[in-house]
């Protein structure tokens, strides 16, 4: 089942993008977005990683579950949340864990791209965890590997972060309830470069969330949001009012060509999140932001300690959302299946 | 096929047997545990049954299967809610149907990530053919001998009745 929302393709790396990640059983094989994917499969992750959150709550924060797996970690771009989840991740499921550290790689020798993974591939790595500041990369390379390999998507330039956008969800879901349809959701600022906001937009529609908005400056609203099915406001008064979920985004700076905005103080007096701001959206509303934050250019310092705050329950659920992800990839059902255990 | 008694006469039988080989063993204040989702509502009864002291246990081995890479993953696994310190702990291991000994292979490797136990006692309702590993089981409602092809199942809690396919 392909959700009508998202299906208007991937403007930004083309048509087949959401198609290749399921197997012909319908099973994630690759997890590179969210567009495209069925309700019913979103919600097995978000159910499989609660699953998991009652193992990173145990004493023994370890299961079997994929011993004798390598997973590879190959972060072309710096991170320490992600990288460092997707690690802690893996090694709570045994799999043995391989951080390539591209910029003293040989990559960094004249190694093109293809050499660096196939060297990869025949040491026998069973998963590419790949991050890159290049939109459509970790496609590119699920394109091109071995048939039993699977690449997990943590993150394409301005593309799509897939897992980031479920552990928001997942984080959504613990603290207002299994029903989006009752939700309105705001997410905050620089949308235009936020793969992580294009991922939580079809994230949330995918949910049958009730309402959507997006709050921003115009200039850093891409083309063609409407058809995302959002609600778009530029004036942040207007748009966080009522809200039960605020996700505020980090502003890229580093992504950032031309003069789209005035200045980081001026951006705080219009888009930051101020206590007086929040005070505006429901008594109960929660604070999402996927970090690292910028304290004082899109978030006051007593906002995101307050306690309306979950972003630091956002990256405990990461680990949580992470596991869930790689389980169900690598442990896809074969056709050969059968068995029950008694 | 043998007639199988009712869930509630072999609960009775469990209990008297159980008893006194507790008593035998020497062993008082024992932890129950309940392997998920069968296994735990007979340690629920058991426990009653027995006034034991301690909380039930409950333990779900999905992450410990065998069969992972098989048949894929379980959402919506149950949590295992051993107590933190199971070192030198008697411990009653309950399951509903015994069969290839492979969920109890699983439950004892799960155990022993927690610690190291001073024993385990296997309790089941029913152990039927079909073992593919060397377990057997220390208190036995009833022996069944099922082909490979029949399945038996306990549906419950309430009531609690066997299934056979």
């Amino acid at each position: 089942m392909v959700n009508k929302a998202s299906r208007p393709t991937d403007s930004l790396i083309g048509h087949d993008a959401w198609n290749i990640q399921l197997d012909k059983n319908g099973q994630l094989k690759h997890f590179l977005t969210v567009e495209g994917l069925s309700t019913e499969l979103l919600t097995n992750i978000l159910d499989t990683a609660e699953s998991f959150a009652n193992i990173n709550e145990q004493r023994v924060k370890k299961v079997p579950l994929l011993r004798g797996k390598t997973i590879a970690n190959l972060f072309f771009e710096a991170s320490t949340r992600t990288r460092n989840t997707f690690e802690l991740a893996a090694k709570r499921l045994s799999a043995d864990v391989l951080n390539v550290n591209i910029s003293t790689s040989a990559t960094s020798k004249g190694e093109t791209l293809m050499d660096t993974l196939q060297n990869l591939q025949a040491m026998q790595c069973d998963m590419f965890v790949v991050r890159h500041n290049a939109s459509g990369a970790a496609h590119y390379i699920a394109n091109r590997v071995a048939p039993g390999i699977s690449v997990i998507n943590a993150g394409d330039g301005s593309h799509a972060h897939p897992t980031q956008a479920m552990l928001d969800m997942f984080t959504i879901r613990r603290n207002k309830g299994h029903d989006f349809g009752r939700l309105r959701v705001a997410i905050v600022g620089d949308v235009l470069h936020s793969r992580v906001a294009r991922s939580q937009i079809h994230a949330l529609n995918i949910l049958n969330t009730g309402n959507v908005r997006v709050i921003a400056p115009k200039t850093l609203i891409p083309a063609g949001i409407d058809d995302m099915g959002v609600e778009v406001f530029n004036n942040m008064e207007e748009g966080i009012r009522d809200a039960d979920v605020v996700i505020m985004l980090r502003l890229q700076k580093e992504r950032m060509q031309g003069a789209l905005l005035p200045s980081e103080q001026e951006y705080f007096q219009m888009y930051g999140l101020t206590e007086k701001r929040l005070s505006l959206a429901k008594a109960d509303a929660i604070v999402m932001h996927p970090g690292p934050i910028n304290r004082g250019v899109e978030i006051e310092s007593s906002v995101a300690d307050g306690s309306q705050s979950v972003i630091l329950e956002q990256v405990t659920n990461g680990i949580s959302v992470r596991m869930a992800v790689m389980s169900m990839v690598l442990g896809r059902e074969s056709e050969t299946s059968e068995g029950e255990q008694a | 096929m043998e007639e199988i008694a009712t869930p509630e006469t072999l609960l009775d039988k469990l209990t008297e047997q159980l008893k006194t080989l507790l008593v035998e063993r020497s062993i008082d204040q024992p932890l129950m545990v309940g392997i998920h989702t069968g296994g735990a509502w007979i340690a629920n009864a058991l426990h009653q049954k027995l006034s034991l002291q301690e909380p039930l246990s409950t333990l779900d081995i999905s992450f410990y299967r065998d069969d992972f890479s098989r048949i894929g993953m379980n959402p919506q696994v149950k949590p295992s809610n051993l107590p933190s310190q199971i070192d030198d702990r008697h411990i009653i291991l309950v399951d509903d149907v015994l069969h290839t000994g492979r969920t109890i292979r699983a439950a004892m490797n799960e155990i022993f990530d927690y610690g190291r136990p001073a024993s385990i006692t296997l309790v089941c309702l029913v152990e039927r053919s079909g073992r593919e590993l060397p377990i057997q089981a220390d208190v036995v409602g009833q022996h069944l001998h099922l082909d490979n092809n029949q399945h038996i199942k306990l549906t419950g809690p309430e009531p609690l009745e066997f299934v056979v396919e």
